[in-house]
């Protein structure tokens, strides 16, 4: 990637409200409520004043019919003036890295000195949809201009125009569930239970020490929750500190009963969350006084055939923005891995590792061999949970945060997204 | 200079009111001459087939009459000849022979309000400015121009009493819904819709109105004679339980309408003028009025002596209780800041966001703001246990525990967490701002801030500055204080300030009163006929025993024995009650509301109630008070004997039509007070020795005010 001579862009700070799982403390938040709660914490956090931000770039792949452009409602806040252009995007899971990749590009080129990323995502208040003929009953009843006219539109309703739709998390090209999917790649890649289990087991522990030694909840702000504001929430809740091989190992599979080997327990949680990322150019936020964490020092998206393995595409995601920054896997000091299901991690490693695939790619030898001692080393999505909108935002934080406290120089990114797509980016110190 | 310049649109004719000099028009003598003698000049142009009556300023109709011509009024005669003339000024708007029209934006009060009614159609802009209404109660007086006559007939007698008695105002929308707007437009095309409206009633004749959805019930309330006597009943009945007789407007407000309802117009302004007369020259309208002035010039006061004050953006709150969060609350819905607050634990912080937000919700429940304008301002409102978002604070309110250690702890830590041009506003009741300032490495940005509870509704706030700090420290305090809503008295750093200062005594004496067996409702009720809004024992109630026992513990050591406190609130408190607080106290509370004097407090005190003089329970209490203020005022507690008054009537409830009790002590006489205060010393001890001040006052026949 070419950048021009002393355009840079910084991650100053990152912040989140915990990740919830669906139906728990955060169940009655809409999901442009987290959104702005993590951005204006963010903002108190880093002490910015909000005259300062030029642009809102946030990410959320079920948004509400009722906030269809989020980020919009996040540069509302009343602690920014009220003329910062804002929009939001979808790349699935990948979004809010999506986000700060949006927002790295517009400071590379010089549109912007201050960007706030972000990402949402509330799968407790996903829309659920009226059927097509209930649909139209409503919409011709609005029209009717007599009580009696729609009285009599309303009597076409049938018990079947009753039953709701909700929003499937399955592949409009292919039909596949996720889950689906993710079970057909470890049959396919002959990944087996114990290993996908051992995956969960770490992320879980891992999480859990981060969370007690405070690596994790610094990058929390509190939520208030409860009717009277007074039931604080710092910590994600889905991290099981007590967890073990044997009660994972004791759970059914979920996609496939018989043969499967995914469960409830080696993927990731249906989460409710939001993650913000300050993005600044380099000299703005030496002239503000931060010491920035990292710098984007490459991106790379790739996308496979969703009707072949669905979570591939980091397989080619991340050779690309390897090539792109110059670097190779041995020059990575952190590694962080999006855990949609330990499945797809296995896949993507194993696809990393392989002579085969890097002879199909054309790569000199094979990607890389993941280290365990500097994979996901404060838990990934298993256990902390993966609001898909916000997962992206929530991995460049505690990326950028680990690298400064290891002192480590690249670090990589990757994760998989919904629609075969995959994404990459390589951050880097000083 | 002109007040009226005229504008043609074709046939149409447009009055533009634009009172040279004055930021809002009134119409005073200049007007009322000019409009005279244009309005013939109209009726006769053959080219004009209608008129608009507009205003030239930005965002204002008309203020009303001008509140200063009032003040030189000598007899009743006088005052009723003035009512007269406006009368007959606004009947020939009534009797013109084209449609006029009304096109209303910004504030359309009284006189204003009176002349649209005159009007043949009005046109009004939805706009938050645009408020409509008869204030003149609120002065002792009424509405002079007719306008007791033609709103009843206008929106029915109900609503018009509603909005004359309490002298209300009403939003465009509301206006528009009880028929006293005939069309509601957007400001942009006020202008265009009431010369079509003109030319429409030119045309086409008398105005239709959109009848108004009325029932049964509202037909023979408003428009059948026993209804109106029954509503009139009402009324008064209402009126004398809030004025306890002390305030005249009101009940004969009543009288006034009914009789132009009941024997015609004629009847009605005839009963108006000699009403207006009456009433224009009463104690009462004469304080009322005086109080209207003091409140203007303490608006445009400036104690800082032209400093400029920093444009506060960012608040910080300390102490997330009830004070800090109605502190956050209220800044967020008057002064539209961000408002960031910080306890010591996440539970208190989140506790305390919830009440401050409890004011927006409290506002958006009676509709004085739209559900986007809550929504933007509960997102002003935030917190932590941390000093996070503290960095960029203009400035910061603590509202902890009233401790001395305490309170420099927090001082030390706030000087830490923000940056050099933060101040530190401290708001204590009873600490000394030097103390807690002592060790201030910014010393110059220390100041008190002083609220009354509950800060969302008490509308004074005691500024306080220490010896040390600078005038641009006042100069934000007082600007963000005012940017509150609060009428802001910058007090001497001395003991209780002022408001404590001299309410202490009064309590003191309510408490020894009630520990010498006075009923609890006997006190309480002579106070209320005294004029105070509530009396002394609901009031220690209502404050907190603890509060108020702590209280006086430290005036006694600061003033010695005259200021030492009835014995009794140790006594309640060993019995658990600390007032309203737990629903224990002087009264039995359910739900947190009073619901009647709690009885068992006689035999805790070892007393029979017995009722008592009320005159001496008056005298006790309210000279116990004055002598204090002289006494304060000597000490150069407030700047001015306005400041003292004002303070004591927004922050005690001091009752208004007495002007204060540095006016009440000029109206009755030094003399006369020094002499009251010395029988009091014969009768109840030396805490009643008049003040040094007074007695030289009573010797040299001198005053507070000019006579």
């Amino acid at each position: 990637m070419d950048v021009p001579p002393g355009r840079r862009a910084a991650i100053v700070a990152g912040l989140r409200t915990p990740f919830a799982r669906s139906g728990t403390v955060l169940r009655d938040v809409p999901a442009v409520a987290l959104a702005r709660h993590a951005a204006r914490e963010l903002l108190y956090r880093a002490e910015l004043d909000g005259r300062e931000v030029d642009q809102v770039i946030w990410g959320q792949v079920v948004p509400s019919v009722l906030v269809p452009n989020v980020a919009r409602e996040v540069s509302l806040l009343p602690q920014f003036p009220r003329t910062i252009p804002a929009y939001s995007l979808n790349r699935a899971c990948a979004s809010s890295a999506q986000a700060v990749a949006d927002a790295h590009d517009q400071i590379v080129q010089g549109f912007a000195d201050v960007v706030l990323a972000g990402g949402v995502e509330s799968l407790s208040d996903v829309p659920i949809l009226h059927s097509r003929g209930m649909t139209r009953i409503l919409m011709d009843a609005s029209k009717a201009k007599s009580l009696a006219a729609r009285l009599a539109t309303f009597a076409r309703i049938r018990p079947k125009d009753l039953i709701p739709v909700a929003p499937a998390i399955a592949e409009p090209s292919t039909g596949e569930s996720m889950g689906q999917s993710a079970e057909k790649m470890a049959k396919e890649n002959a990944i087996p239970r114990r290993e996908q289990d051992e995956i969960a087991l770490r992320s879980h522990q891992r999480a859990a020490a981060a969370t007690v030694d405070g690596r994790l909840t610094a990058e929390i702000a509190p939520w208030f929750g409860g009717k009277g504001m007074d039931e604080p929430v710092t910590s994600d809740n889905g991290i099981r500190s007590d967890t073990s091989i044997g009660a994972l190992s004791a759970l059914k599979p979920v996609f496939d009963r018989r043969y499967g080997t995914v469960t409830a327990g080696n993927s990731s949680p249906l989460t409710d969350g939001a993650a913000g990322v300050l993005v600044m150019a380099e000299e703005k936020a030496k002239a503000l006084g931060y010491a920035p964490l990292a710098y984007v020092k490459a991106y790379a998206v790739a996308a496979v055939d969703p009707g072949w393995q669905l979570l591939q595409g980091p397989a080619y995601a991340v050779p690309k923005v390897l090539e792109r920054a110059g670097l190779t896997w041995k020059d990575l000091g952190l590694v962080e891995i999006h855990e949609a299901f330990a499945s797809q991690v296995l896949s993507n490693i194993q696809v990393w590792g392989s002579k085969a695939w890097a002879d199909r790619l054309g790569l000199k030898g094979p990607v890389g061999d993941v280290d365990w001692s500097i994979t996901n080393v404060s838990g990934g999505s298993i256990a902390i949970g993966h609001p898909f909108g916000a997962t992206g935002a929530r991995i460049v934080t505690q990326l950028a945060n680990e690298m400064t406290r290891r002192n480590v120089q690249f670090g990589l990114i990757s994760i998989c997204a919904q629609g075969g797509m995959g994404m990459a980016m390589i951050l880097e110190r000083a | 200079m002109p007040v009226f310049r005229i504008e043609r649109d074709g046939d149409v004719a447009l009055l533009v009111l634009d009172v040279p000099g004055a930021p809002v028009n009134t119409l005073n003598r200049d007007a009322r001459a000019e409009f005279s003698t244009l309005l013939p000049q109209l009726a006769a142009d053959g080219s004009v087939k209608a008129v608009v009556l507009i205003s030239g300023k930005p965002e204002n109709f008309i203020a009303g009459a001008d509140i200063e011509e009032f003040t030189g009024l000598k007899t009743a005669d006088e005052a009723a000849a003035l009512s007269r003339m406006g009368q007959e000024l606004i009947q020939r708007i009534e009797d013109f022979p084209k449609p006029v029209v009304a096109a209303i934006h910004g504030a359309c009060l009284g006189g204003g309000c009176e002349l649209a009614m005159a009007c043949t159609w009005r046109v009004a802009t939805d706009h938050p400015k645009t408020v409509i209404g008869l204030p003149e109660t609120m002065l002792g007086i009424l509405p002079g121009a007719g306008g007791t006559v033609r709103m009843p007939r206008l929106i029915g007698l109900r609503a018009a009493l509603d909005i004359i008695l309490a002298g209300k105002s009403e939003r465009a929308a509301k206006a528009f819904k009880l028929g006293l707007i005939d069309e509601l437009v957007h400001p942009a095309i006020l202008r265009q819709t009431a010369v079509a409206a003109a030319r429409r009633l030119a045309t086409s004749g008398p105005p239709t109105r959109d009848p108004r959805p009325a029932g049964l019930l509202a037909w023979a309330l408003d428009r059948t004679k026993p209804g109106r006597a029954l509503v009139a009943r009402m009324a008064r009945k209402a009126v004398l339980k809030k004025t306890l007789g002390n305030y005249p407007a009101q009940p004969r407000a009543i009288d006034v309408i009914l009789t132009g309802l009941n024997q015609g117009p004629a009847a009605g302004y005839r009963a108006e003028h000699v009403a207006f007369g009456d009433l224009a020259v009463t104690d009462v309208s004469r304080k009322l009025v005086a109080l209207f002035f003091a409140d203007t010039a303490l608006k445009k006061d400036d104690p800082a002596n032209g400093a400029q004050a920093i444009l506060v953006r960012r608040l910080g709150v300390l102490g997330a209780g009830f004070m800090g969060a109605s502190i956050a609350g209220t800044a967020v819905t008057q002064a539209e800041v961000e408002a960031r607050m910080k306890d010591a634990d996440l539970k208190a912080v989140g506790h305390g966001i919830k009440a401050a937000t409890g004011i927006v919700d409290g506002r958006l429940a009676r509709r004085r703001i739209t559900r986007s304008e809550a929504d933007r301002l509960r997102a002003l409102i935030s917190g932590s246990e941390q000093y996070v978002g503290f960095r960029n604070c203009e400035l910061v309110i603590e509202a902890v525990y009233e401790d001395l250690e305490v309170k420099r702890k927090v001082l030390k830590e706030v000087e830490e967490a923000t940056g050099p041009h933060t101040i530190f506003a401290t708001n204590t009741s009873t600490i000394p701002i030097s103390l807690i300032g002592a060790q201030a490495t910014r010393p110059t940005q220390v100041i008190g801030m002083h609220f009354f509870s509950p800060v969302d509704k008490m509308p004074l706030l005691e500024v306080i500055p220490t010896d040390r700090t600078s005038a641009e420290t006042i100069a934000t305090a007082v600007s963000f204080g005012r940017r509150m809503g609060k009428k802001v008295v910058v007090v001497k750093d001395h003991p209780g300030f002022w408001v404590n200062r001299i309410l202490t005594p009064y309590l003191n004496e309510a408490g020894r009163l009630l520990a010498e067996g006075t009923p609890v409702d006997q006190l309480d009720r002579v106070l209320l006929k005294t004029g105070f809004p509530v009396g002394p024992a609901a009031l220690l109630d209502e404050v907190g025993l603890v509060v108020a026992q702590k209280a006086g513990k430290v005036m006694h050591e600061a003033f010695g024995a005259r200021l030492e406190p009835a014995p009794l609130l140790g006594t309640l408190l060993a019995d658990q009650r600390q007032g309203r607080k737990n629903g224990r106290g002087f009264y039995h509370y359910h739900d947190g509301h009073k619901i009647g004097v709690d009885d068992s407090v006689y035999d805790l005190l070892g007393v029979h109630p017995k009722p008592r003089d009320p005159k001496e329970i008056e005298q006790r209490c309210l000279y116990a008070m004055l002598n204090e203020a002289a006494m304060a005022f000597a000490e150069g507690v407030v700047r001015s004997p306005r400041d003292g008054d004002m303070a004591s009537i927004f922050g005690i409830g001091f009752p208004p039509f007495r002007g204060g009790p540095l006016r009440m002590i000029d109206d009755v006489g030094a003399a006369n007070v020094v002499k009251t205060l010395e029988e009091l010393t014969a009768k109840f001890g030396p805490r009643f020795t008049p003040a040094p001040s007074l007695v030289q006052m009573a010797k040299d026949g001198s005053r507070y005010y000019p006579a």
